[in-house]
């Protein structure tokens, strides 16, 4: 037996522990609670509520469970009357200055303290004298505060200093005239500082848009996948008579453990934003009006059976089900057109025949924390995923050397090796290649003709070199590149001559399940070849079509506007939402349902296919899209439309795709030729602008971050 | 002007003789010291820009150094009168009179205990726990120098000399 193995006792049954353990991790191994506030597994042991007393033998007093290591015969007593009644004080005590709101507390019906004061505290309270008061201050908008209902088991303090990096929160003051504060009036600022919310015992720390809106008990709790990034984070929705109340994480170590970006959380207020499209409406002789379903795709299919298939496109969104991608891509082969895209933001297609099959991210998202050295280029990894650069954070406190190279520097709160930002992507790539020394492939040795390396760019290549694991990871700055080829064949060079692996960052939720679906203008399902290549986004956007079908996709907002010398005959928008731009733009708009409303699938980076049921109820006469489509493909007399369920959709995908690996590997051996490094900024999407819900989100526009991209962008 | 420059030549010194005595990484355990000097060049009160100051010289984010400074009962996180007044309360004193001194000092000044003279020439400290001068009581400290075995006459008599 290991010397690591500490035998205790546990109310009196013998229980195994690891050398080093706290005696609250044992007890909640075996099952024996010990109730508890300031503890939390993920965050470090501050031992300052006290509540998790408990008896141990032979010790003089009763012992905080959370603080105190298992010893060799140690013998527990969580339920003993010594430990009880030391429980029993300790509730006593801080009810002392708690207020009696319990009724006007959003908190209320899931409050830690509330819970442990039905099972620990007395029926009546000793205490007369006044109580304390503490004025509430303005973190933002995102998380109300009601300060008199601290009880100071400083988690929010640690939870910014340890998970986030950013400690913006702290304890003034001192005894009993302690608060929890940021001292200066001032917005929490980071994108993942919400989950305070669900730190906090207490209604101190409460979501602010939800306040007063709902009780606990009256609502549903229903699964659900984040929509905005390609993590994928997983998601409870609290409904009420089908609306959506609130959002909080749902707990899978593997994908977000137990946290949530601010977008993730807050974005659900725009489904039911004003500007939701409720019905189907038309534009004739430039007046919108309301119209039926049955009116509305009635004249869709008469467009598009009067109309040259070569001469109609679709454009989906990046963040469509995997379902509504599959029945786009049919629906597309159905009506004879190659004109398909989801790459919305991208400029340079020149080197798309050697994309991988879909873009994943070369490994799990939990084992981004093992690598010990990374390079990440083009990319603003915190906005663009923000669970991706907390995983990159815990590596980098576990000892990894992570550098980044990106035109704009942006802040990292952990200590970064080399932040390459000088020369341009394309060419500090470039200046990384040549200094790894190795032999590097005809497709990007011109790109790297005569360079010297500098100082940084070895280094860089010297920690991914030195790397057991190591790992060069693409963003979506990098996509979005003027050179988006040369950047890419460069960082699989790099990655190849470093022996480090190749990964991904994409775009939306669901850019590899776009493309396992076929929404390429280059390829069909599966990823093999089209025998002749559509056109792409860019193309579709700027040159003449009979029809384009806009799939959940504002043009000028998700991709560049509709060029205005191109003559598009008829512009069909299936969307969640109408806004000026669309009306300006579109001729038809069908609503359609936001990811809450529709069942459906998303494939997250790591090539996960997490699929979820609709959790609200659809807003006005909008419908899942994927219905939308089977509908459509049934009526321009398309073959095998005809699914019962979204399930049906994706097992057909899926059993088609058979056994597809997910793999980087860079074949592409023709020279890439850039024509100019070209102006690497401006490149940047802002976090709260990404999609259309997010966009329509008003607590999430109204924070410090959006606002600061509202004043860069005028 | 960034946070750093704020910083006097003097104050710089004083803090780095103090971060040399702790191990490199350990750069926090000065803000007791770096807040004391701030303190003492600027009338006897910290600013939030001070504390920022603080914070960027010591590499540490700013909360951490405004924790500190409202933990502390010898810092002022707001503005006060340049001349500090702090009358013990403790045991010893009290048992020697010093709640008629609190008392004769408020009406003197016509402002409570925690408050400044609307001229800003003198504050009279919120509450001043025992500073070793049992031997002395009843005692005061004004602006770091101690006064013991007051008599009211001899508290007029040193207030009146601050200028």
């Amino acid at each position: 037996m290991s010397d690591d193995i500490v035998n205790i006792e546990v109310d009196g049954k013998p229980v195994e522990g690891r050398k080093g353990q706290m005696i609250i991790e044992v007890t909640d191994r075996v099952g024996a609670y010990v109730p508890r506030f300031c503890y939390h597994d993920k965050l470090s042991v501050a031992a300052n509520c006290r509540m998790c007393l408990v008896e141990v033998e032979k010790a003089p007093k009763p012992l905080p469970a959370c603080a105190t290591p298992i010893g060799e015969g140690m013998k527990i007593f969580t339920r003993s009357p010594y430990a009880i009644a030391a429980q029993k004080a300790t509730m006593e005590f801080l009810l002392i200055n708690h207020p009696l709101d319990c009724p006007i507390c959003d908190q209320g019906g899931e409050c830690e303290l509330q819970d442990l004061a039905m099972g620990f505290g007395s029926d009546v309270s000793r205490y007369h004298e006044k109580k304390r008061v503490v004025k509430d201050k303005n973190i933002g908008p995102l998380v109300s505060t009601d300060m008199t209902r601290c009880i100071h088991c400083t988690r929010c303090v640690r939870f910014g200093a340890e998970i986030n990096g950013l400690q913006e929160l702290g304890t003034m003051g001192r005894g009993e005239n302690v608060k929890i504060s940021a001292f200066i009036e001032k917005s929490i600022d980071h994108e993942m500082s919400a989950n305070i919310i669900d730190l906090c015992p207490v209604g101190a720390l409460n979501n602010k848009p939800y306040r007063y809106s709902a009780r606990a008990w009256e609502m549903v709790q229903r699964a659900t996948v984040a929509p905005h990034d390609c993590v994928g984070s997983n998601l409870y929705a609290h409904v009420l008579r089908g609306t959506i109340k609130r959002i909080v994480p749902r707990g899978n170590e593997a994908i977000n453990e137990t946290w949530i970006s601010d977008r993730d959380r807050f974005s659900y207020e725009g489904i039911y934003s004003v500007d939701r499209l409720e019905t189907p409406r038309v534009k004739e002789n430039g007046e919108w009006r309301d119209i039926d379903w049955e009116t509305a795709l009635d004249v869709l299919t008469t467009r598009l059976q009067a109309s040259d298939g070569s001469k109609i496109g679709v454009l989906a969104s990046p963040s469509s089900t995997i379902e509504e991608a599959y029945l786009i891509s049919r629906l597309a082969d159905h009506l004879g057109t190659a004109n398909i895209d989801h790459r919305l933001r991208q400029q340079d297609f020149s080197d798309q025949d050697n994309d991988p099959v879909a873009p994943w991210l070369g490994l799990t998202i939990a084992d981004l924390e093992q690598c010990d050295a990374v390079l990440v280029a083009g990319s603003n990894l915190r906005k663009e995923t923000p669970i991706l650069a907390h995983r990159l954070r815990k590596a980098s406190l576990a000892g990894a050397q992570v550098c980044f190279a990106n035109a704009e520097v942006h802040e990292y709160f952990f200590d970064v090796a080399e932040y390459l930002s000088t020369a341009g992507l394309v060419a500090e790539l470039a200046g990384i290649a040549v200094a790894t020394g190795g032999k590097l492939p005809p497709a990007v040795a011109d790109l790297c003709k005569d360079l010297q390396p500098t100082a940084s760019q070895t280094n860089v290549a010297k920690i991914l070199a030195q790397g057991d694991s190591s790992l060069v990871l693409l963003g979506h700055v990098a996509a979005r590149h003027p050179a988006a080829a040369a950047v890419r064949a460069l960082a699989a060079a790099i990655g190849e001559a470093t022996n480090s692996r190749f990964g991904f960052v994409s775009e939306g939720a669901n850019s590899a399940g776009a493309c396992l679906a076929g929404v390429t203008p280059h390829r069909t399902q599966g990823g093999e070849a089209r025998g002749e290549c559509g056109k792409n986004a860019v193309d579709m956007l700027s040159n003449d079509l009979d029809v384009l079908l806009l799939f959940g996709v504002e043009p000028g907002f998700d991709a560049p506007p509709i060029d205005a010398a191109a003559q598009h005959g008829f512009v069909v928008a299936c969307s969640p939402y109408r806004s000026e731009a669309l009306e300006r733009d579109a001729d038809l708009l069908l609503p359609i349902a936001t990811f809450a409303e529709t069942s459906g699938t998303f494939v997250n980076c790591e090539g996960l296919w997490q699929s979820f049921s609709g959790v609200a109820s659809p807003v006005g006469a909008s419908r899942p899209g994927w219905k939308v489509l089977r509908v459509l493909g049934t009526l321009l007399d398309g073959e095998g439309f005809d699914f019962e369920s979204s399930e049906n959709v994706r097992d057909e995908l899926r059993t088609a795709l058979g056994d597809i690996e997910l793999n980087n590997a860079y074949q592409g051996s023709a020279p890439i030729v850039v024509a100019s490094d070209g102006i690497d900024g401006g490149l940047d999407v802002p976090m709260y602008q990404v999609d259309g819900l997010v966009r329509r989100a008003e607590a999430l526009q109204l924070t410090p971050e959006a606002r600061r991209s509202l004043e860069s962008s005028e | 002007m960034s946070d750093v420059d704020r910083l006097s030549d003097h104050v710089r010194e004083e803090i780095d003789r103090w971060t040399a005595r702790f191990p490199e990484d350990r750069k926090r355990s000065a803000v007791i010291a770096a807040l004391h000097a701030v303190q003492h060049e600027n009338e006897g009160y910290l600013t939030a820009e001070l504390m920022n100051s603080v914070a960027a010289y010591l590499d540490l984010p700013t909360i951490q150094v405004y924790e500190v400074a409202t933990f502390y009962s010898m810092f002022q996180t707001k503005e006060v009168g340049r001349h500090n007044v702090a009358i013990c309360t403790n045991v010893s004193c009290m048992l020697r009179g010093a709640e008629d001194i609190v008392k004769h000092v408020e009406q003197k000044l016509g402002i409570k205990v925690g408050e400044s003279t609307a001229d800003g020439r003198i504050y009279l400290k919120k509450e001043e726990e025992c500073l070793a001068a049992c031997c002395g009581a009843p005692m005061m400290m004004v602006d770091h120098k101690y006064h013991e075995n007051l008599t009211t006459e001899q508290v007029d008599e040193i207030l009146d000399g601050l200028n």
